[in-house]
């Protein structure tokens, strides 16, 4: 079967409240992803994107498939962008299949965040307003349980109650994404967190501490997904998308009884002769960082239930642990990159191109993540 | 507490204005018996059409729960208990809900529950109290 890789990768300016036009973030990213794979703009004839442009939320996303293939000058012979999808690396894993089936050869992935900069400047990016509620958010809002951070709570704390999760087990994720931020130059937050700080940080929604949450940022994170037989036109090492996963069976974030990195996990593996045994670094979605945990427990690193005592102490998923994960910091210190920066910080650790906080012995074989509740994608990534 | 109000339809009515009558209303497939929540023309279960709402006990058990912090909105109250109710007599379905009438940290998995209507206009909020 015809193969699909990830080839250049790029990323703008990580940061909060910045000035610069959304589009022009996301051409920031663009340029670093075409030098360092040697491609031209004229190469690329693919573009995809999660979750397209959402007028009413435009700091949620700002720039969608179809204005950038406008605005770069893009002939495009396939692109697809919106939110009906697995999750933000569906993106990759509908980009995968075009280069898969021939429709395009260098597809231009993108996810541009600008909720920071749009929170800050309310007269140029109005803030949602609705006079009623409908769709799916009838189901929540109306209880003021308005945030993800609130439905992932509940998943959390009955984690807590039936299989004894505790607070400073939670905490190696925020630790973790902290300690590794510090060695990320491009990390949003790039101080470490103790164990203290944390455990005495205000609540968000119990079990979740401030410290479990990510933060608006704004940033654009650029992957291109090429074709098996265009990756001897780019210049940087191919990444091999070696199997992926993005199996719902409710889509609700409360009608089932757990979340769907449940399923995804499992069939995950089915894709693929390697297994859970072979992955060198996880790089797991954490908007919450309890999300991470199910991510361990939904791929199998660990059985269901026992992610809490799996990252106790926090020595295993370290930088120089057996399962090094979220070596760039997470999105809890490398910013709400919203997905795509999983999958850019696993390519960047494959090609050993981590610097300070590069993974020892050569890492061969990573997966990435992205979503929460009924979303969820999972890629494996591997330098084979 | 101000909430924000649901966009009423055909199909969500008997859910948001049951409790007029004091009564929880479900979606249920007149074929194969099934509860469908949320509530849809269609059942997720046997694709019938054949669907109606029916009321159920109003009685329930916690799933899941947390206690919110977070002022979401100008002028939200807090802490208040968002909580993840099973039905009694509607396997399958769980509602979040917040749970009223006691103290936030009184609230725990399994504690059984029972429905109490806030009305807002039209609509009649279906929140749950302990059950002592």
């Amino acid at each position: 079967m015809a193969e699909a890789y990830i080839t250049g990768i790029g990323q703008s300016e990580v940061g909060v409240r910045l000035e610069r036009h959304p589009l022009l973030l996301t051409l920031d990213a663009v340029r670093e992803a075409l030098d360092e794979a040697g491609l031209s703009i004229d190469q690329i004839d693919g573009v995809s994107t999660y979750p397209g442009r959402v007028p009413v939320f435009l700091g949620f996303s700002p720039v969608g498939a179809d204005e950038l293939i406008d605005a770069l000058g893009i002939r495009a012979t396939w692109h697809a962008g919106g939110g009906e999808i697995s999750s933000q690396l569906g993106a990759v894993v509908a980009a995968a299949m075009a280069v898969k089936t021939g429709a395009a050869r260098h597809v231009l992935c993108f996810r541009t965040v600008y909720e920071a900069a749009a929170l800050s400047r309310p007269d140029e990016y109005p803030p949602m307003r609705k006079k009623t509620v409908d769709g799916n958010s009838q189901w929540f809002a109306p209880f003021n349980a308005m945030s993800p951070a609130n439905w992932t709570a509940q998943y959390a704390m009955r984690h807590v109650k039936r299989y004894g999760l505790t607070r400073e087990q939670l905490a190696q994720i925020a630790l973790n994404d902290r300690a590794n931020g510090v060695r990320n130059p491009r990390a949003l937050v790039r101080k470490p967190l103790t164990l203290d700080e944390y455990m005495s940080a205000r609540m968000v929604s119990t079990p979740l501490c401030l410290y479990d949450c990510d933060r608006f940022t704004d940033a654009s994170t650029v992957l291109i997904v090429s074709a098996g037989d265009a990756v001897d036109e780019v210049t940087c090492t191919p990444i091999r998308i070696a199997a992926f996963a993005g199996t719902v069976e409710r889509h609700s974030w409360d009608q089932a009884e757990w979340m769907s990195c449940y399923p995804t996990g499992e069939d995950l593996w089915k894709q693929t002769d390697y297994t859970p045994a072979d992955v060198d670094t996880v790089q797991f979605y954490d908007g919450f960082s309890f999300q991470a945990i199910t991510w361990l427990e939904g791929l199998g690193f660990c059985e269901r239930g026992e992610g809490g005592r799996f990252i106790e102490g926090g020595h295993r998923i370290a930088l120089d642990g057996e399962l090094p994960m979220n070596t760039g910091g997470g999105q809890i210190a490398g910013g709400r990159l919203h997905g795509f920066g999983f999958a850019h910080e696993a390519v960047t650790q494959l090609r050993g191109l981590g610097g300070e906080r590069q993974v020892s012995n050569n890492p061969r074989v990573a997966v990435a993540t992205s979503g929460g509740g009924p979303l969820a994608t999972a890629l494996l990534l591997a330098n084979d | 507490m101000t909430r924000p109000v649901p966009k009423l339809d055909a199909v969500n009515r008997p859910f948001w204005t049951g409790g007029a009558d004091g009564e929880l209303r479900l979606m249920r497939c007149q074929d194969c018996k099934e509860f469908i929540h949320p509530p849809r023309p269609v059942c997720r279960h046997c694709l019938s059409d054949r669907v109606a709402p029916e009321a159920v006990a109003g009685t329930g058990v916690v799933d899941t729960f947390t206690v919110n912090y977070q002022p979401w909105a100008p002028n939200m109250e807090v802490p208040f208990v968002i909580a993840r109710v099973t039905i009694d007599g509607a396997p399958g379905v769980y509602l979040t809900t917040n749970i009223i009438g006691c103290e936030p940290d009184a609230v725990d998995i399994g504690d059984k529950v029972r429905v109490s209507f806030e009305q807002q206009g039209e609509i009649h909020y279906p929140l749950f109290e302990k059950v002592d």
